[in-house]
């Protein structure tokens, strides 16, 4: 086993047991925090893999911004903090179909490239940001801009109070 | 230093798995965008995975992985929107009881 694979598995082992307790948690500030886990964990098989600016804009953007948006979420809609029933009746339903994907996903995966390898080697923090400002994405950026100034508007909309 | 391809696969299928598991069995609006974030995530692990196993030069899975960054954050955005107005107008955050147009 070589370094890059027992990286990849403690990072892996602390994804999965965050989110395990994000779905399961049964006060959502908790749930909210192992969010935080789950997603520190993703920007640092990022980094592992070699996306070093995509590890960075994760942290940014989702640990600061997406999470902090969550959390204000709860604090608005007063959730409920104490110990109660968070789950619907049909959560057997939700069970089976988690079950299903994940047998279904992992099987493919594993099957669908026998021997292929990852080299982790050397990083590409300078490459990403021309990468993201070659004109083949100029069209495809600017949508997304347009995107989020439609959102923005949208969800102002949707939360103002009517006067 | 090396990494079998489909290890992040599989993580990244488990991973897809536990936010299916939240936006099908959680109540609570804001815990199912919980879900929805989890699965975007596994997602770009996958994208992020595949780039860094074919080395592109125009790093097409680095940026599809930012460009689904900027549409999560809509996402949400939106969502909790939605969220907070079903709390006022029906003093819940929970969807089960979002049944206006159940009949």
């Amino acid at each position: 086993m070589n370094p890059g694979e027992v990286f990849f598995f403690l990072f892996g082992a602390a994804v999965l047991v965050s989110a395990f307790f994000v779905v399961t948690a049964t006060n959502v500030v908790r749930a909210a925090l192992w969010l935080v886990g789950a997603l520190l964990g993703v920007a640092a098989l990022y980094l592992l893999l070699g996306a070093g600016f995509l590890g960075w804009v994760q942290v940014l953007v989702y640990v600061g911004a997406i999470v902090v948006l969550i959390l204000f979420g709860l604090m608005v809609t007063r959730a409920p903090i104490g110990r109660q029933r968070l789950e619907t009746g049909e959560w057997w339903l939700g069970a089976g179909v988690s079950l299903v994907l994940l047998l279904l996903l992992s099987f493919i995966a594993a099957r669908a490239f026998p021997g292929a390898r990852i080299s982790l080697e050397g990083s590409a923090l300078t490459g990403t940001g021309l990468g993201i400002f070659n004109p083949r994405y100029v069209l495809p950026f600017e949508l997304v801009s347009l995107l989020l100034l439609a959102a923005l508007v949208g969800a102002i909309l949707l939360a103002r109070r009517e006067q | 230093m090396s990494l079998p391809l489909h290890f992040p696969l599989v993580l990244a299928a488990a991973l897809f798995a536990l936010g299916a598991y939240a936006v099908v069995a959680r109540r609570n609006g804001v815990l199912v965008l919980m879900g929805v974030e989890l699965m975007l995530n596994a997602v770009n692990l996958n994208l992020v995975s595949f780039w860094a196993y074919l080395r592109d030069s125009l790093l097409a899975g680095q940026v599809f992985a930012l460009f689904v960054v900027a549409v999560a954050a809509a996402e949400v955005g939106v969502g909790l929107a939605i969220v907070i107005l079903l709390f006022r107008t029906r003093e819940t955050a929970s969807f089960e009881e979002a049944d206006l147009f159940r009949w």
